[in-house]
């Protein structure tokens, strides 16, 4: 099974990100082989919609789980249309963080915002 | 003479000016671009002539003819589409562009309306009041004002009410403007808006000016800002009790008092003449 986080630089001591849209890469772990894989996040650098494309990419590359400090509603709405499980990241060390999930101690992610969209500048 | 009042910041006096420069201006058309929180129309109650509604075209999908070949979601710049298992269709994030409805070579998209808003057009004295209101919920005010900004006519002197702030929308509402005029706070927090708007009409290359609002006579940071940055100044608008409960009980100053006639009226002519 696949685990996906939003990172911060694509190295396994990596931190997470704040971000999940915009987050430079996702660090993809496979509880299988005990090895992790980064992407770079194309949609990063999305003038909008980039929960969307970001949640497409980890869809597409086979995901099963996403842990992540926080999800927007849109990219929430493609995850759950894939029947993705969400985590709440509650350690700053995204490795630590595939730790405490496989060990069943991170919680659900129950908050979905609704969005950083037009980012207060209205 | 088309002339757009705009400010970095809500509350500065954008609604005040704007609407007190229409009325005293004789004829002219105001026109509200704030479709998020409209209000020019309450100090003007005006008799309304017609209203209409605003429609956006946003794509719907044919599951059954709908291939999945992604094509579309690959195309849309602004990520309004994915593809789990179907066709996932985002209609806060699209922009109407109508790319995926043409790129579909298995014809399985097509355009529907969306009601996004309306436009309530209305006459008080020799003003033509327009109001655009933007549906709760919506993500984008632009085709509105887009809407709206097309509906007035050239005949005479149009005072466009902009939203706060310095993005698209703002950007929609100046964009064919002939004149910007800068409302502004004698803060720090004023003028650090002031410097906003001030960067945006200069990248429209729009001649500008500043009207001081809510001038206490102590230190007025963003007057030093215009002196120090050779910015005209169009007027200064005193903190006022007066104003501010003419104005808090959506009366308009020009026709309340004598002296907010000629002090708008002094306004409008220091504009006029700066544009020219």
């Amino acid at each position: 099974m696949k685990i996906a986080i939003p990172v911060d630089v694509n190295s396994i001591d990596t931190t997470v990100c704040i971000s999940f849209g915009r987050a430079p890469y996702f660090m993809i772990f496979d509880t299988e082989k005990g090895n992790s894989v980064f992407l770079d996040n194309s949609a990063a650098a999305s003038s909008g919609g980039a929960g969307i494309k970001a949640a497409q990419l980890v869809v597409d590359n086979g995901a099963e789980v996403l842990i992540t400090p926080r999800c927007g509603e849109n990219a929430a709405a493609v995850l759950f249309a894939a029947n993705i499980k969400l985590y709440k990241s509650t350690d700053a060390v995204a490795k630590a963080n595939i730790d405490l999930y496989l060990i069943s101690k991170l919680p659900i992610l129950n908050e979905i915002h609704a969005g950083f969209h037009n980012h207060g500048n209205n | 003479m088309k002339i757009a009042v705009l400010s970095g910041k809500g509350g500065t006096g954008k609604t005040l000016v704007s609407v007190n420069l229409a009325a005293v201006s004789g004829a002219a058309d105001y026109i509200d671009c704030d479709v998020e929180e409209p209000n020019g129309h309450l100090f003007f109650k005006p008799q309304k002539l017609f209203a209409e509604s605003v429609k956006l075209k946003i794509p719907v999908v044919d599951y059954a003819v709908c291939t999945g070949c992604r094509e579309c979601v690959e195309f849309c710049k602004f990520n309004a589409l994915a593809y789990i298992k179907k066709l996932i269709i985002f209609d806060k994030v699209c922009h109407s562009c109508g790319g995926c409805v043409r790129l579909c070579k298995y014809k399985a998209l097509r355009e529907q309306d969306k009601i996004i808003g309306n436009i309530e057009v209305g006459k008080a004295d020799n003003v033509t009041v327009y109001t655009g209101i933007l549906n709760v919920g919506e993500a984008s005010g632009v085709p509105i004002i887009r809407r709206l900004l097309s509906l007035a006519d050239d005949c005479c002197d149009t005072f466009i009410d902009c939203p706060p702030g310095s993005a698209c929308a703002v950007m929609e509402s100046i964009k064919d403007a002939d004149y910007c005029a800068l409302v502004a706070e004698p803060t720090v927090f004023g003028l650090h808006n002031l410097q906003m708007v001030i960067e945006l009409v200069k990248l429209f290359e729009k001649p500008h000016g500043v009207i001081l609002n809510k001038c206490a006579g102590s230190p007025n940071p963003s007057e030093q800002y215009c002196i120090d940055n050779n910015i005209a100044v169009l007027g200064k608008i005193n903190y006022d009790n007066e104003l501010g409960a003419i104005n808090s009980n959506g009366e308009i100053a020009v026709n309340a008092r004598e002296k907010y006639k000629t002090l708008f009226l002094s306004l409008l002519n220091t504009i006029k003449e700066a544009q020219k």
